[in-house]
């Protein structure tokens, strides 16, 4: 299957490529592709022209800036789950990137693709708002950060302006008692998410929950944080009936997503279940 | 747009659409057809490569994305007549029956090889996961990638 055609252009600079925006209202940024391409293969995508972003050295890598780290858009899944630094302070990204689609797929996806693209399936989205990422865009006025709590606005919608370009991820280290995790929900087919939950709970020195971040992904249109959830959780001890109160509270006020894979009553029961899961788990990992 | 590629340590230089993708560069420009297009919407793994170390589809790559980059393909990886290690297992342990998602397997299992050279069941077929075969049930297949991580270890 062949594209329609379309201009192909290769930017050596992040203003190169906002310029290349502004010159080029249909054009569509290129970074791994696997969303993309397929679509365009299939026509329902058909660009004028394609920015092809990896050849960009300030797009691409990981470094440790002290309380954060700090995440190139253009960085592959690979290469984040295979990162020491990462790995280390943020064990749930290599949990999730592990069931994103497959060996081939996290060999050039990238983790900024990903998250512009805002498929509604996808894990990072969830994780990134669990995990209260800062992400940056620059655009023909400069560069603005924008919180993961502001960036997913609807299905395959974001924050992003059409002559935007996301350059990196700034993830907070977390501190103390912290745990985390992503429990996934994946279709057997395609391995997206039926649902993901991700969780990031922090215990006190009393054993009691301090700080909790809770996000679902693929049950609705976009991402969303669960603050029911979270406020259940704050100041209890993080008891199997404690997390079982405040899971059930996880699909109150969504909007859910119906299919021929899940009915919107199944994904809100997903939700409650995965949720209470990845919770315990992270509560699991905090008391370590 | 003009592009030169190191495919199987040979620099080839060509114009090409963008929209060419890259597995019709390695089948129709360049004739080596051991790489298959099964699916071609990105699922099935047949044709599946090595970009720079990596196993990638290349139905889902435009040649244009691979200008500069080595690539490895099932043809490129047999030295001096002697099957690669992974080529022996699939023979020795009858790893195919048709043959077709062959090449894509196998170059999938290098990768794998090349990060865990001592995997398990549960990791072999994790990462073989982007790869489909429709005759096997993929017992085989999984004692295939065993035997060549037996014998490069050794």
């Amino acid at each position: 299957m062949y594209p329609s055609a379309f201009e192909y252009y290769r930017p050596s600079s992040v203003s190169e490529v906002v310029q290349l925006l502004s010159q080029n209202p249909d054009a569509k940024l290129l970074a791994g592709g696997h969303s993309l391409v397929p679509a365009m293969k299939l026509r329902l995508s058909s660009p004028a022209a394609l920015i092809d972003i990896t050849r960009i050295p300030e797009l691409s890598g990981i470094r440790d800036a002290g309380d954060r780290v700090v995440i190139g858009a253009t960085t592959t899944y690979d290469e984040v789950m295979r990162s020491e630094l990462v790995q280390r302070t943020l064990p749930i990204l290599p949990e999730a990137i592990d069931v994103i689609g497959d060996l081939q797929v996290r060999n050039l996806g990238t983790i900024g693709g990903s998250l512009a693209h805002a498929d509604p399936a996808a894990d990072l989205p969830a994780v990134m708002l669990a995990l209260g990422a800062e992400l940056k865009a620059v655009g023909p006025s400069g560069e603005r950060t924008i919180p993961a709590d502001e960036f997913f606005v609807d299905l395959f919608t974001t924050a992003l302006q059409p002559n935007e370009v996301l350059t990196e991820i700034a993830i907070p280290k977390p501190s103390g008692r912290t745990g985390m995790a992503y429990e996934k929900f994946a279709n057997p087919a395609s391995g997206y998410a039926v649902v993901g939950a991700a969780a990031v709970v922090t215990l006190g020195d009393d054993g009691r929950v301090s700080a909790a971040r809770v996000a679902v992904t693929g049950a609705g249109p976009y991402a969303v944080r669960r603050t029911e959830t979270e406020q259940a959780l704050i100041g209890q001890e993080p008891t199997t009936e404690v997390i079982k109160q405040a899971s059930q509270r996880a699909s109150e006020g969504m909007t859910f997503n119906s299919d021929v894979f899940a009915s919107e009553e199944y994904r809100a029961h997903l939700t409650r279940v995965f949720v209470g899961r990845a919770i315990a788990k992270a509560a699991q990992r905090a008391r370590g | 747009m003009q592009i030169t590629v190191k495919v199987n340590g040979v620099s080839h230089t060509h114009d090409v659409e963008p929209r060419m993708l890259l597995v019709h560069y390695l089948r129709d420009v360049l004739n080596l057809t051991g790489t298959h297009i099964g699916c071609d919407t990105s699922q099935c793994g047949a044709c599946t490569i090595l970009m720079n170390g990596k196993a990638v589809k290349s139905c889902t790559v435009f040649a244009v994305q691979a200008d500069g980059a080595e690539i490895t393909t099932i043809e490129g990886l047999a030295r001096d007549g002697q099957l690669h290690p992974v080529q022996e297992g699939f023979w020795e342990m009858h790893g195919l029956q048709c043959g077709y998602c062959t090449p894509g397997m196998i170059m999938t299992a290098v990768d794998l090889l090349q990060r865990i050279p001592n995997p398990s069941e549960e990791q072999i077929r994790h990462y073989l996961e982007g790869n489909l075969c429709r005759c096997t049930g993929y017992q085989n297949i999984v004692r295939a990638v065993q035997y060549a991580a037996e014998k490069m270890r050794a």
